[in-house]
């Protein structure tokens, strides 16, 4: 089999704060493979953005710093590439689609010249034809009158037609990976299922991998190959998607499951919500990061951080115990 | 029904037989936009809600459903009278308040509350939180002294599960579900019979949103609260509420009761709100048949003409471009405003 697109190992990031140092990601390892899609699901604080930006190199830096690890793409690791081999990667065989469609696209450039400049700067294209090929994405991310709404600016496009605006831009390329960082959140509901249906069958004409940040388990139900659970900062459990829902092994993904509220299931069942609140992570425990919310904590729980093993084919945790539903 | 002419006190003990707290009769509110700054032109009207109807029961929980610019916030507002309706009726309690002033809806305003959205934009940070929970009781002048006043904050702070020491500190210091839970404590101060939530968990992690879910199903149950839940996942809405309004472009589509409006939508924008929602089981997400509606809400300054919803409807039909289809009542306390399903 050939080696996963992106492999990334032990993949650690810092920041400093004026609470100290915290560590955002640590010591996180996943793959992408060829054609996949692999969702990150985590809350607030669990490092799943951190995490993508970081494999983008795009952590701002002071106060951030990348400070171990391997992100290898293509075979090459991005963090031993200069910043000029790295532009020439970043937009062109990794793309990035961000939360936030407004603040990500310049106000002041017609969309036309954004969805073309990629174009132009990773192909060579002059600005003519570049400007041809922006007409034809933004036709194939069902943009209507696209040819019309080339010379428009960001502010005449609704919240929705943007966020397709930074798919073309995504897409411009041909990227072999793209990494979509809560697509939709600032999206109505109807909305952000259009725009995820459209990703992902985008990624899947194009035979591009996708690596999906979300917070929502039924979005990572939906659309994800393999999911990734990241709490205070590590992955706590991994498994191809349909085993991770039907045999959830690490506590904290059982107490997420129970605390979601669904629209199948039984009516006025009481929801079951994890207890306490989320990891501070200047304050972080010695051990397992969720063993001051964790039902079946034990004693080692507290005094040693369970690494990541895989018990099952596949399947990986990080915990000492034995969970189950 | 009272007579026009009855006070206020009357008018509550007359309706005191019957359970309904709040009822709207085809409710309007409008803003108009206006051009000149000495001598304004009105140029537009946005027809935020448009002619909604609606009655809650006592002890009950009203959900409000749709997207952004559907009306449902601003519905809540009308109601708690921080809006002007500019046409309809809103009665609370037996009375009607829709024109009432400022002096005559201070009584009223105690016995209505409203839970915000956001835990960090809605408390004020440089208020203790014993103040930012007491405050209801001391603008009112509820607390006979400050004994009764630390009391009542302390009973407060236990009843949304928070503990008596927090009341010194700032909001600062608390994370997004206690801020709400601090939130929740000052709404309750007065010992309001309507609570209206405003998107109340829709700001906080997944694994806090069912703390206070929870919460909130507690309070109603120990202290007979009503609610009117507004939010856009019907998701969450399935949990709490009892009866269900979707709301589209400043108008219901349809309401219903949980167990209806979930078993069998029969509104085509239900359905595609519905259908939205992705199910957190990969087996059940293969299997889901799901109708997925075409382009973004309209603006409600210029809605479209017939059925509001008609230019994303996949069921749409000749008729829908120019008759607005009323809601209808198919009885069992279900209507719904769609020429699909229109009974005459």
């Amino acid at each position: 089999m050939a080696p996963p697109l992106l492999q990334v190992r032990n993949l650690t990031t810092r920041f400093n704060s004026e609470r100290g140092r915290l560590t955002a990601v640590d010591q996180v390892s996943f793959d992408v493979r060829e054609g996949e899609t692999v969702a990150i699901v985590g809350e607030s604080g669990s490092g799943k953005s951190v995490t993508a930006l970081s494999v983008m190199r795009l952590i701002p830096s002071p106060p951030g710093r990348i400070e171990a690890g391997e992100v290898l793409f293509e075979g090459k690791d991005l963090l031993k590439l200069d910043d000029a081999a790295m532009r020439a990667i970043r937009g062109n065989r990794v793309a990035m689609i961000f939360q936030e469609p407004m603040s990500s696209l310049n106000p002041a450039l017609s969309v036309g010249l954004q969805v073309a400049e990629p174009v132009n700067l990773h192909r060579g294209s002059p600005w003519a034809k570049a400007y041809a090929a922006a007409r034809e994405l933004l036709g194939r991310v069902r943009i209507p009158d696209a040819a019309r709404r080339l010379a428009s600016f960001p502010h005449q496009y609704s919240g929705g037609m943007r966020q397709r605006v930074m798919i073309a831009m995504a897409l411009a390329c041909q990227p072999r990976l793209i990494i979509a960082d809560e697509p939709t959140t600032a999206l109505d509901v109807t909305v952000q299922a259009q725009i995820l249906d459209l990703i992902k069958e985008l990624t899947r004409e194009t035979g591009s991998s996708l690596l999906l940040i979300t917070h929502d388990l039924g979005v990572v139900a939906r659309y994800a190959d393999r999911v990734a659970v990241m709490y205070g900062g590590r992955i706590v459990e991994t498994a191809p998607a349909r085993v991770l829902y039907k045999e959830p092994r690490h506590p904290y993904t059982l107490g997420l499951m129970a605390s979601v509220p669904r629209l199948d299931g039984e009516v006025g069942r009481r929801l079951v919500p994890i207890e306490g609140q989320p990891p501070d992570l200047a304050e972080l425990p010695l051990g397992c990061a969720f063993s001051p919310r964790c039902r079946i904590a034990s004693e080692p729980c507290r005094s040693a951080r369970p690494p990541l093993m895989e018990f099952a084919p596949q399947h990986w945790k990080a915990c000492f115990n034995d969970a189950r539903a | 029904m009272p007579a026009p002419d009855a006070s206020p006190a009357n008018a509550r003990a007359a309706a005191g037989g019957d359970d309904e707290l709040v009822r709207l009769d085809d409710l309007k509110v409008h803003f108009p936009l206006t051009k000149g700054t000495i001598i304004q032109r009105r140029v537009a009207t946005v027809q935020a809600v448009d002619g909604i109807s609606f009655a809650l029961k006592r002890g009950g929980t009203l959900g409000l459903v749709g997207e952004s610019g559907c009306g449902k916030s601003t519905t809540g507002l009308a109601i708690l009278r921080m809006l002007e309706p500019t046409a309809g009726r809103i009665v609370f309690e037996g009375e009607d308040i829709t024109f009432h002033d400022k002096e005559r809806m201070r009584p009223i305003r105690r016995r209505m509350q409203m839970v915000y959205q956001d835990p960090y934009g809605s408390l004020n940070p440089r208020m203790k939180v014993r103040d930012i929970i007491g405050e209801p009781l001391a603008v009112h002048g509820v607390a006979a002294n400050a004994q009764t006043y630390r009391e009542r904050v302390a009973q407060l702070i236990r009843l949304v599960g928070l503990l008596p020491d927090m009341a010194e500190r700032y909001p600062h210091e608390f994370s997004g579900g206690q801020r709400q839970r601090i939130g929740i404590a000052r709404a309750l101060a007065l010992e309001p019979s309507l609570v209206i939530c405003d998107e109340p968990v829709s700001a906080l992690d997944v694994s806090i949103q069912a703390q206070v879910v929870n919460l909130f199903m507690e309070l109603q149950e120990r202290l007979g609260l009503t609610y009117i839940f507004i939010a856009h996942n019907l998701a969450v809405v399935r949990h709490i509420c009892d009866r269900i309004a979707v709301m589209y472009l400043g108008r219901i589509v349809e309401i219903a009761s949980r167990a209806e409006l979930y078993k069998s939508p029969l509104h085509p924008y239900t359905e595609a709100l519905l259908a939205a929602i992705p199910v957190a089981d990969p087996e059940v997400e293969a299997r889901r048949v799901r109708p997925i509606v075409k382009g973004e809400v309209g603006s409600a300054l210029a809605p479209p003409s017939g059925c509001r919803f008609h230019p994303r409807c996949p069921k749409a039909m000749e008729k829908c471009k120019t008759v607005a289809p009323a809601l209808t009542d198919l009885g069992a306390g279900r209507a719904v405003a769609c020429h699909l399903h229109a009974t005459a």
